[in-house]
């Protein structure tokens, strides 16, 4: 026995939110007096929640980007050129041991212009984070333990808070840089995506402010003499969300 | 924005045979980009780094979940990266579907080129076969319900094609119907009536959805 046929699928479109307001409507009044129904969406939302509450997407290997890396950069550099490419050519006034970490390094940092706009800034870091598989340097869905492990590598508290209730599990923490000083950054995932959240002292909205850039999100707000952006690829909507969740739950 | 649906026209419009066989759902051919690629610009590298390489896990995901091998994920994920390179100022909008679109044509050029995946699918049906018993199912379902990423990711495998594409799109990737209907070159309708089926296979694996009447 499960739901009424012809509103199967209305039922799953409702649980997407991608009815529209008639519709919406229409299937909510239904399901007052619909038992079958209701227990129909129940089971959905049910599904949608296994499948939200962890992280199952995969993360890509880190040799299968530097093999796309290598192509890109042979095929971008013109035949007999000779150009160098990347951050080999930086090496070779340094000529110091341990190449490949200082290359890194140098690949990390390098990418981010003088100058360049705390969005621009911020929208690296994320990606550098994922990149770099440098996700988190204290790795635990223990909020007690993330915020401690601030104290003396920051020179302010950030509030951590978990919101796995939400569907944002807590990864971890994580120190960053950005215009030229140390940030919290706090790891989240959705789904397959990760939010990096970063805060540091400063002033910003009271209520969670929503930008694009280059394909992220950019979720912005102030609270209690610090400063907060949320950067990340889900869908802007659910980083919206996200800010307000997490605004509200640190009061 | 006029070149909103643009990266999927190409691809449409490239697709030189529609699919054939009632109910195969994947039509062949269909690639964005195809063999005659041409030349990058000089501004191409950084447009691809800004916009593509920030969706790689996301591309690797969907090969990993299609192909359910992480080597085959490899190759599929680096060939559709470098495609999407050679192509990226075609790209108008929406990198991040543009992309999986590319990505699931490198997985059905893998599909179609080696007889490993005979070796694979066997496996695999076998592996399904083997977790229909009513004993494994149980213990399947309560590691489901603990929240075991191996076991949910397993259970997603276990869910045939052309469901498991569609639930992974948007279940895991989040995207719109339109644009998993995009993507998967069928209409609405038919990736709400996959999806709700690939739901409810999940469903009844993790006992919190009644078997279809």
């Amino acid at each position: 026995m499960s739901a009424c046929e012809d509103r199967e699928l209305l039922l799953h479109a409702f649980a997407d939110g991608e009815l529209d307001a008639r519709s919406d409507l229409e299937l909510e009044a239904h399901l007052a007096g619909c038992q079958k129904c209701a227990a129909e969406l129940q089971g959905i939302r049910q599904v949608k929640a296994a499948l939200a509450a962890r992280p199952l997407g995969y993360v890509a290997p880190k040799s299968l980007l530097d093999r796309v890396e290598a192509a890109i950069a042979a095929e971008s550099s013109p035949p007999g050129a000779g150009r160098r490419t990347g951050a080999g050519g930086w090496l070779i006034g340094g000529g110091i041991g341990s190449i490949g970490a200082l290359a890194a390094s140098l690949a990390l940092f390098a990418i981010i212009p003088r100058g360049a706009s705390l969005e621009a800034q911020l929208v690296d870091a994320q990606a550098r984070s994922l990149e770099a598989q440098h996700l988190v340097d204290v790795q635990t869905s223990d909020r007690h333990v993330v915020k401690p492990w601030f104290n003396g590598k920051v020179d302010f508290a950030p509030p951590v808070v978990d919101l796995v209730g939400q569907g944002y599990p807590l990864v971890g923490g994580r120190l960053d840089r950005l215009d030229g000083r140390r940030v919290a950054a706090l790891v989240f995932h959705r789904r397959a995506h990760v939010i990096n959240l970063f805060i540091w002292p400063g002033a910003g909205p009271a209520q969670p402010v929503l930008e694009r850039k280059d394909g992220y999100g950019l979720v912005h707000w102030g609270a209690g003499g610090l400063t907060f952006w949320a950067v990340s690829d889900v869908d802007p909507h659910d980083l919206q969300a996200f800010g307000q969740a997490y605004r509200a739950a640190t009061g | 924005m006029s070149g909103r649906l643009l990266p999927f026209r190409r691809r449409a419009s490239e697709s030189e045979r529609p699919s054939q066989l009632p109910g195969r759902p994947y039509p062949p051919g269909g690639r964005p980009g195809g063999t005659a690629t041409t030349i990058p610009t000089p501004l191409a590298a950084s447009r691809f780094r800004e916009l593509i390489l920030p969706h790689a896990d996301a591309a690797y995901s969907l090969a990993r979940y299609l192909a359910r091998d992480p080597v085959a994920a490899e190759d599929i994920t680096q060939e559709a990266l470098l495609k999407a390179y050679r192509n990226v100022d075609a790209l108008r909008s929406e990198p991040r579907a543009w992309l999986l679109a590319i990505v699931r044509n490198a997985f059905f050029d893998w599909r179609r080129r080696g007889d490993e995946r005979l070796v694979g699918g066997a496996i695999a049906e076998a592996q399904m076969a083997e977790a229909s018993d009513p004993d494994q199912e149980t213990a399947e379902a309560s590691l489901i319900r603990r929240g075991d990423v191996v076991a949910l990711r397993a259970a997603i495998e276990a869910v045939p094609e052309p469901f498991r594409e569609a639930l992974v799109l948007r279940d895991l990737e989040e995207l719109s119907y339109r644009q998993v209907a995009q993507i998967t070159g069928v209409p609405m309708g038919t990736v709400m009536s996959r999806l709700s089926r690939a739901r409810r296979m999940l469903g009844e694996r993790l006992g919190v959805m009644e078997t279809a009447s």
